[in-house]
């Protein structure tokens, strides 16, 4: 309907002033002033030692020391780890949760409420909550475990696992929009192809390998991105379980920008925030890029 | 035997998730239910007498009912910021739908910006000090929409497109102003989108942790997020307050959960069909 009229000569002057160049205005100035301008300006307090009142030009020593201190390498391979591992996971689980899920299994609606709950609950009440269940000594996860004769690790204590703990709680708490997403892709594709195959005698392995996963592949996309981006930013859950510790095991670069921003190094924070974001750039532009140019070929 | 055989991967489905996602909920009623002996023990036990009164009691009274306070100020964010966040994302919507022109190539960009970039946090406290706005609430619901203007504009702008063009005109040659065609008639045309968008971003607000840790510091203006995290130190022996104080914030986004579940996956999965 709309693409024709869209298509039709534009009768009048009069009918374009039903939409108002100024419609754009009170969503403009706020993004500009509180989203855009802050950006922009960051580009040069990253460059600077900087007290919030006065700022000295310090060229790129922030960011060569974003890449020379330990604890900051640190934080920038985490943030690599927990992006992709969780996001890994997020497509992996929820793929095949959604083909689950929209088989013809007893208490679908079940299974889907419970697994989409976690998403809408507050990360921090998640972060405490299993914090306190991971306890290494007395922790519900290993006594359980302990039942079965298995002592459980420390898991938010260990050094090299308490980084991977916490991206399992993220995954907890994301599968489920994962999932949903995946569902949403699942349905939409049209009934005949399974049709055709059933003719051709074709397995349900086959129907999985073939059908369901090249056609889930807009819903594959926007997972990966999606948990890509948050992973890349996630702050909230690290800092609720761990703090970045122990020492600064699990730190990543959201963590680093807090905690350097609470000791007062504004520029060193700012010139965070510049590296977060130029890790998000060259890692999602060129990937959703890669992502939505395969689909169009096929 | 015949039914556990057909439906195996089923009731399989059923025990896992229920292990897997259920026990971490009922830990919390439980932790919550106990006195602060037993919730100490950490244990995934009953509690050995119905506390939840005592505790909620507890909880509310601390640091001069501090609860109450931010759960008054989440409520005034939320409402506040998914209010205005509706209408300017709407507005935009509308028009970058309706109209091409020469802002479109660049609106269209900034919208994805917004959901790509991280907000460049020490800047943004400078201009907020700026302007007179660090450590207010307002100043936060302002942030609030900020940060979600790109996924609303987006869902808005996919919705308007349904809604046929030949109406504007109808309503602009009845001599509506541009202002009466939104409002009047627009706006309660996108009402199903305008449930999606309330929903999500008041979920999102709600739980939102980061922006009121670094916006809105000090106890005065407490968000209910940050009770929890003020509250981890100080109940760090007392885990039934603690799971007492987890169980009160979860209960907003239970109800929503209740009432709108398919409204809210619809959307969030909204785009994840066309890509």
């Amino acid at each position: 309907m709309s693409d024709a009229t869209h298509a039709a000569p534009r009768p009048k002057r009069r009918t374009t002033s039903a939409y108002p160049s100024w419609f754009y205005l009170p969503a403009a100035i706020i993004y500009a002033v509180l989203f855009l301008f802050p950006t922009v300006a960051s580009l040069f307090f990253s460059l600077t030692r900087w007290t919030l009142f006065d700022a000295t030009f310090i060229g790129f020593d922030n960011f060569v020391q974003f890449f020379r201190e330990p604890f900051l390498v640190k934080g920038l391979v985490n943030t690599l780890i927990y992006a992709v591992l969780t996001s890994g996971l997020k497509v992996v689980l929820g793929f095949l949760l959604g083909v689950l899920l929209t088989s013809r299994i007893i208490a679908r609606g079940y299974l889907r409420s419970v697994l989409f709950f976690p998403v809408l609950v507050s990360t921090v009440g998640v972060g405490i909550t299993f914090t306190v269940m991971m306890h290494p000594t007395t922790g519900v996860i290993n006594e359980t475990l302990g039942l079965f004769g298995i002592k459980g690790p420390g898991w938010l204590t260990d050094p090299n696992l308490a980084l991977f703990s916490v991206a399992l709680v993220d995954v907890w708490k994301g599968v489920g929009l994962a999932t949903v997403i995946y569902i949403a892709g699942i349905v939409s594709i049209p009934q005949e192809y399974y049709e055709a195959s059933l003719i051709d005698g074709a397995s349900a392995w086959d129907n999985f390998w073939n059908i369901t996963l090249p056609l889930a592949k807009p819903a594959t996309v926007t997972v990966i991105i999606l948990s890509l981006i948050g992973g890349l930013r996630s702050f909230d859950l690290i800092w609720a379980m761990t703090k970045g510790g122990p020492g600064f095991t699990s730190d990543v670069i959201a963590s680093v920008i807090y905690k350097q921003y609470q000791a007062g190094f504004y520029g060193l924070s700012t010139a965070g925030n510049v590296v977060l974001f130029v890790m998000v750039a060259i890692i999602i532009i060129p990937l959703s890029g890669f992502l939505n140019r395969q689909g169009d070929g096929q | 035997m015949n039914y556990l055989r057909r439906n195996w991967i089923g009731i399989l489905a059923i025990l896992v998730s229920t292990i897997v996602f259920l026990v971490p909920f009922a830990f919390i009623v439980l932790t919550a239910l106990k006195d602060k002996r037993q919730s100490s023990l950490r244990e995934f036990s009953l509690p050995n007498g119905f506390h939840l009164w005592d505790n909620l009691v507890e909880v509310i009274q601390t640091r001069n009912y501090m609860v109450l306070t931010a759960f008054v100020n989440s409520a005034i964010l939320t409402v506040a910021s998914v209010t205005l966040l509706v209408i300017f994302a709407a507005m935009v919507g509308f028009v970058l739908q309706r109209k091409p022109s020469a802002w479109t190539g660049l609106v269209n960009f900034l919208v994805l910006a917004g959901l790509i970039i991280p907000p460049a946090v020490v800047p943004t406290i400078w201009v907020l000090q700026g302007l007179g706005l660090f450590k207010t609430l307002h100043g936060l619901i302002f942030i609030e929409v900020a940060y979600g203007l790109s996924f609303c504009v987006l869902l808005f702008k996919a919705f308007v497109a349904t809604i046929p063009r030949e109406l504007d005109e109808a309503t602009i040659i009845d001599g509506a102003s541009p202002l009466r065609l939104f409002f009047e008639i627009v706006l309660p045309l996108l009402r199903p989108v305008v449930i999606t968008v309330i929903l999500v971003q008041s979920v999102a607000i709600f739980n939102d942790f980061t922006n009121p840790l670094y916006y809105l510091p000090g106890t005065k203006n407490v968000t209910v997020q940050l009770t929890l995290y003020n509250f981890q130190s100080q109940y760090n022996t007392s885990y039934n307050l603690l799971f007492t104080n987890i169980l009160l914030i979860t209960i907003p986004p239970l109800i929503v959960f209740l009432f709108f579940n398919r409204q809210i996956v619809a959307g969030m999965t909204a785009g994840a069909v066309k890509g």
